[in-house]
């Protein structure tokens, strides 16, 4: 592994100002960059994938509103560096959100979620195994280099968002149930602080896959902001993976339903493990919404959700099982009691 | 989960748990890489990037930028001083750096040693190759590959076993089945990464690495450093998982010793992840063709099973399961053939259970098959297909206890519960899906050699050359020893993994345990004879003129009747205060020189197949799966083995073994492939976030029934393997119960969500 430099910040203004070149080049390949929880970071630096000069380890920073969980009537704010078991354990959005909470729940291992942090978790990259080995060919890792996934061994490859350049899932849980709540993200960076949807937080691959993010490389996510209305309440994660724990997801639904008797008054669906980028299925909702909640509509609206789809050669069963996984969601989710 | 340490029945020892378990558990058992050493130098490998062609040039300069490297051993570094690889002995004939030649995925190109591990491997990631590419193969369905048959090969696969006219039975058979099969590559992974620590002591070599086979490994790195094999140690105490993967020598081990010499200190090199799975060893992946036919009324009459089996360019391994297959059940008439594919890929070698996994996979497979086309119980089928002898030399078993194996595990199970049909039986939105498959393992024995050191205060020092794999030998050694000679498992020291003790056949074919459990009972009774003649010949003690054979040990006394001695005064009336005790085991159908031999890496293993009768182990395994209707998750909720193995030596030890076994079955059946880039012949899931093996949350309830056996004729001690016996036939039982869950029969492993779905 490359020798790099660490220092560790007091102030958020001290890590901000230690990132003296913004530039141009998206924060993941800057020769400046902060750490957090360091499961991603620590992984792929010692594979080679990501080789910062300077570490600014972002930890010390004794702001309260970094670590604070604070929920209110219609909203609930989370600072970065809350670690994920901390909201996975949290009885107030276990019980306002169960969807934030099993998106956690099912993540990684409770050891890797006691170190992970809320911030660094959102900006986890791809487990494409074409990207973590330096030796192959990878556009997101080596800009214009190819992709070996393409052609080559592509099962948990998405099907969703994809490029020509780039077919890397994006793997996190997480931010699967924020962009289903149209969550926000508060950012401070050199030029101030700024706040943006989550939903506008990453970029599709499209030709320059190797930007993942809006962020500059001397900003900072500082929170999360989920508003939660009281049907959040009737919401749930599902993940599918190859085996019961520790596994990223093959197919996942996060799905909260606002529900009149039978009927949906309105719904938020995003699906992970299949699609380049946090995934949002807004035309599969506007489909569900007015109608009964019942088999066929929900296998209508998985359709929806998937009509655009473009497996490759080992990932066409992502297409089904992730209607599948989707239609077990809503269902599940339509039957809970709240 | 049943208990970890079972109530031994007829013919079992007593549950004690591991004399070596708290050294494990708090991490203080010293580790071939853990082991302190001063002035090391640290070496990592670097590996191609290719899989066929020739390297053209190696680019070093970047390499060589980095603070703190010592050295960049290349092809142009070794100047004759390194034999290449001997196949067999080592696990590949591929020499480290013999040449230029690049045979498969990840070869060694070059060796960076460094001052720290940190500077290794960033040098190593700055060596850059210009290679002169070809088109590789990667295996099945690839182009440019080259198929032979196994027995023109390999000399170590002596024939394709046969009985009876096939091609009549099966013509002339009123139901019969025709099926492929294919099991995929599979890499061992132990928790503990490999290594090698060699340094020099004078013109003596030293090696620290994890090894299932000290004596040979000495044998094999003198020969390639072209030095006398005495001046070659190997110790290897302690070792974090095996399965095969340490069997033989690597290519690495004794180029880092020849590194060790040029530099004049001693030189480490643990292997990264990524990079055993091209420099290791590995299950080769195996296609299967079953012809099977049968009567109405269930009785087989044909059986025909081919193989085919990935290996390399350079080497014939060949896995070869059809002489176990083809002596399972009484068939009538037998009809086999194995064939290597010859790819650009490394050589593979033995993996847990290497020829049964995967035959046994097919056979049992196909049984199910059968008993499907016959609208029979699988079990019921079994019974009526059960054999005394074996169909292909007539030979009878020693014992053949696979029935009784069947119904105790049924009764444990509740197979009566489960609907024929299938797709029947549903739990809300799970289809519930049970099957059962046999276990076999044939029951192996080795000479094996053990100096047991008996002092006056009633301690005993064991001492053996074999290996502590893990299966819990350590343990066994003691608490036979203590047995023997009538003492405290607690007065029982073990020295084990270190060329300088008493040679042991290698830790593989499940041997351990019938050869040095024979060794030590050698070498216990001639102590016993020794201090009881000393007792009865005594002028005036307690058992003076008596039968010196009437004397027991017990509690660290001799005793006869009501009459006992202490040790010590035994000890006194011999005039010493030690007895050191030779003893060598030879079993029977071995050389006069088979010892001699073992000490010169050379093994005569009698197998199981071997002799008037034939030996195996045997067991029966039922799973349940439940299936999701919609998202196809395959889950295992329970799994029973009732697995018969002779005398049965701890019954904890041997229940972690088989619950080990029956677990990586399940893993062998729903997680595990390594799998390829097709263009290249490359590994891509090289670590274990995409090598996926089961997690606890995967596992729910294992039982293990141990069903009790005494088979004298196996061999003397009347003890059978059983690290080998538990992960055969449970992929085949769970591809059962996926098929009795969904009417889906997936022939091609592992049975994935994708398998299922789409």
């Amino acid at each position: 592994m490359l020798p790099f430099s660490y220092e560790r910040a007091e102030t958020l203004d001290d890590a901000r100002k230690a990132v003296s070149d913004g530039g141009e080049q998206p924060p993941t390949s800057a020769a400046v960059q902060f750490i957090a929880g360091g499961t991603n970071m620590s992984d792929y630096m010692r594979l080679g994938v990501n080789r910062p000069a300077h570490l600014v380890d972002i930890n010390p920073i004794p702001d309260s509103s970094l670590r604070t969980i604070a929920i209110t009537e219609s909203e609930v704010r989370l600072g970065a560096l809350v670690r994920m078991s901390e909201v996975e354990d949290h009885p107030g959005i276990n019980q306002r959100c169960p969807m934030l909470a099993e998106s956690l729940k099912l993540a990684a291992s409770r050891q890797i979620r006691n170190m992970a942090s809320l911030g660094g978790n959102i900006l986890q990259r791809t487990r494409c195994e074409y990207f973590r080995e330096t030796s192959w060919p990878c556009n997101k890792r080596d800009p214009g280099s190819g992709c070996a996934a393409m052609d080559g061994f592509n099962r948990q490859h998405a099907v969703l968002g994809t490029s020509d350049a780039c077919i890397a899932t994006y793997h996190g849980d997480f931010a699967q149930a924020l962009i289903a709540l149209d969550a926000s993200v508060e950012i401070l960076g050199q030029a101030g602080s700024r706040r943006m949807r989550f939903a506008e937080l990453h970029r599709l691959p499209g030709d320059r896959p190797e930007i993942e993010t809006v962020l500059r490389p001397d900003e900072i996510i500082v929170a999360i902001a989920v508003s939660l209305p009281a049907w959040a309440a009737r919401s749930g994660y599902l993940k599918i993976r190859d085996r019961q724990s520790y596994a990223f997801s093959l197919a996942s639904a996060a799905v909260a339903l606002d529900l009149s008797e039978e009927t949906v008054r309105d719904v938020r669906i995003a699906l992970g493990g299949v699609a380049t980028v946090p995934w949002r299925a807004t035309e599969a909702e506007e489909a569900l919404k007015g109608k009964a909640l019942t088999e066929e509509t929900a296998t209508k609206a998985a359709e929806i959700a998937f009509s655009g789809a473009k497996p490759r050669q080992h990932n066409a069963f992502k297409v089904e099982l992730g209607k599948q996984t989707l239609v077990r969601a809503l269902m599940d989710v339509g039957q809970m009691r709240i | 989960m049943n208990e970890a340490a079972p109530r031994p029945k007829e013919n079992m020892g007593e549950p004690l748990p591991r004399i070596d378990g708290r050294l494990k558990v708090t991490g203080q058992a010293p580790y071939p890489a853990d082991i302190p050493v001063n002035n090391l130098a640290h070496a990592v490998l670097v590996t191609s990037e290719i899989a066929r062609g020739r390297i053209t040039a190696l680019h070093l300069d970047k390499a060589r930028a980095v603070p703190g490297v010592i050295e960049i051993f290349t092809s142009e570094s070794l100047h004759g001083d390194l034999e290449k690889p001997k196949f067999g002995p080592a696990s590949t004939s591929i020499g480290p750096l013999h040449d230029t030649k690049i045979w498969h995925d990840g070869q060694i190109m070059a060796l960076v040693i460094a001052e720290t591990i940190e500077a290794a491997r960033e040098a190593a990631m700055r060596v850059t190759a210009d290679y002169d590419e070809e088109k590789p193969s990667t295996g099945f369905g690839s182009e440019g590959t080259e198929t032979v048959a196994a027995t023109e090969a390999s000399k170590q696969f002596k024939e394709d076993v046969k009985a009876g006219d096939f091609n009549a039975a099966f013509a002339s058979a009123p139901v019969t089945i025709d099926a492929e099969y294919l099991m995929p590559t599979h890499h061992h992974n132990p928790i503990e990464l490999f290594s090698t620590t060699a340094y020099w002591q004078g013109e003596d070599l030293v090696v620290h690495e994890p090894s299932q086979n000290v004596h040979g490994w000495k044998v094999e790195i003198a020969r390639q450093l072209k030095i006398e094999p005495d001046r070659v140690r190997v110790i290897s105490p302690y070792i974090g998982g095996a399965f095969g993967s340490k069997g033989p020598v690597t290519p690495r081990t004794a180029l880092v010793a020849l590194v060790a010499r040029r530099l004049g200190r001693p030189v480490r090199c643990v292997v990264t992840r990524p990079q055993a799975f091209t420099t290791q060893t590995y299950r080769a992946e195996t296609r299967h063709h079953i012809q099977m036919g049968a009567t109405q009324d269930g009785k087989i009459t044909a059986f025909r099973h081919e193989g085919w089996e990935v290996t390399s360019r350079p080497d014939p391994y060949v896995v070869g399961g059809t002489s176990t297959t083809g002596r399972m059940y009484d068939y009538g008439s037998v009809l086999t053939k194995v064939f290597l594919v010859k790819a650009d890929r490394p050589t593979p070698s033995y993996m847990r259970s290497p020829p049964e996994t995967p035959y046994v996979y097919a056979l049992e497979s196909a049984m199910d098959e059968m008993a499907v086309a016959l609208d029979m119980d699988p079990v019921e089928f079994r019974r009526i297909n059960d054999a005394t002898h074996e169909p292909i030399e007539g030979k009878p078993f020693s014992s053949r206890p696979l029935m009784e194996c069947y119904d105790e595990a049924a009764r444990e199970f509740g197979w009566s519960r489960r609907s024929l049909q299938p797709g029947s039986m549903r739990d809300g939105d799970w289809m519930i899906g049970m099957g059962c498959a046999t276990a076999i393992y044939p029951a192996n024995i080795a000479p094996c050699a053990v100096r047991i050191i008996l002092t006056d205060d009633g301690r005993a020092r064991v001492q053996t050359a074999s290996h502590e794999i893990g299966t819990g030998i350590r343990t066994v050694a003691a608490q036979l020893t203590a047995e023997q000679l009538g003492l405290d498992i607690g007065a029982i020291e073990v020295e084990m993994g270190d060329t300088r003790l008493p040679a042991a056949p290698v830790a593989g074919g499940s041997n351990t345990t019938a050869s040095v459990s024979s060794a030590i009972m050698k070498a216990c009774g001639e102590i016993r004879e020794k201090l009881a003649r000393a007792a009865v010949t005594a002028k005036d003690g307690p058992f003076s003129g008596q039968d010196p054979h009437s004397v027991v040990f017990r509690e660290g006394k001799l005793v006869a009747g009501n009459a006992s001695q202490e040790l010590k005064d035994i000890f006194e009336l011999l005039g010493s205060g030690v007895i050191e005790q030779y003893s060598e085991f030879r079993p029977e159908a071995t050389s006069p020189e088979a010892v001699s031999k073992l000490y010169k890496g050379k093994m005569e293993m009698v197998s199981g197949e071997k002799g008037e009768m034939v030996k195996y182990a045997f067991g029966a395994e039922f799973v349940e799966v439940h299936i999701h209707r919609r998202t196809r998750e395959i889950r295992v909720p329970r799994i029973v083995g009732a697995f018969a193995g002779g005398r049965i030596m701890n019954t904890r030890t041997a229940r972690s073994q088989l619950m080990g076994g029956m677990i990586w079955g399940i893993s062998s059946a729903l997680h595990e492939a390594t799998e390829f880039d097709h263009r290249s012949a490359r590994v891509v899931n090289r670590d274990l976030q995409d090598y996926l093996v089961p997690v606890n949350a995967d596992i729910q309830e294992v039982t293990v029934i141990l069903v009790p056996e005494v088979d004298k004729d196996a061999n003397p001690a009347g003890i059978k393997g059983l690290g080998e016996l538990g992960n055969v036939g449970t992929a085949a039982a769970i591809a059962s119960a996926v098929y009795h869950a969904t009417g889906q029969r997936i022939r091609q492993l592992p049975i994935r969500i994708d398998s299922l779905i789409g």
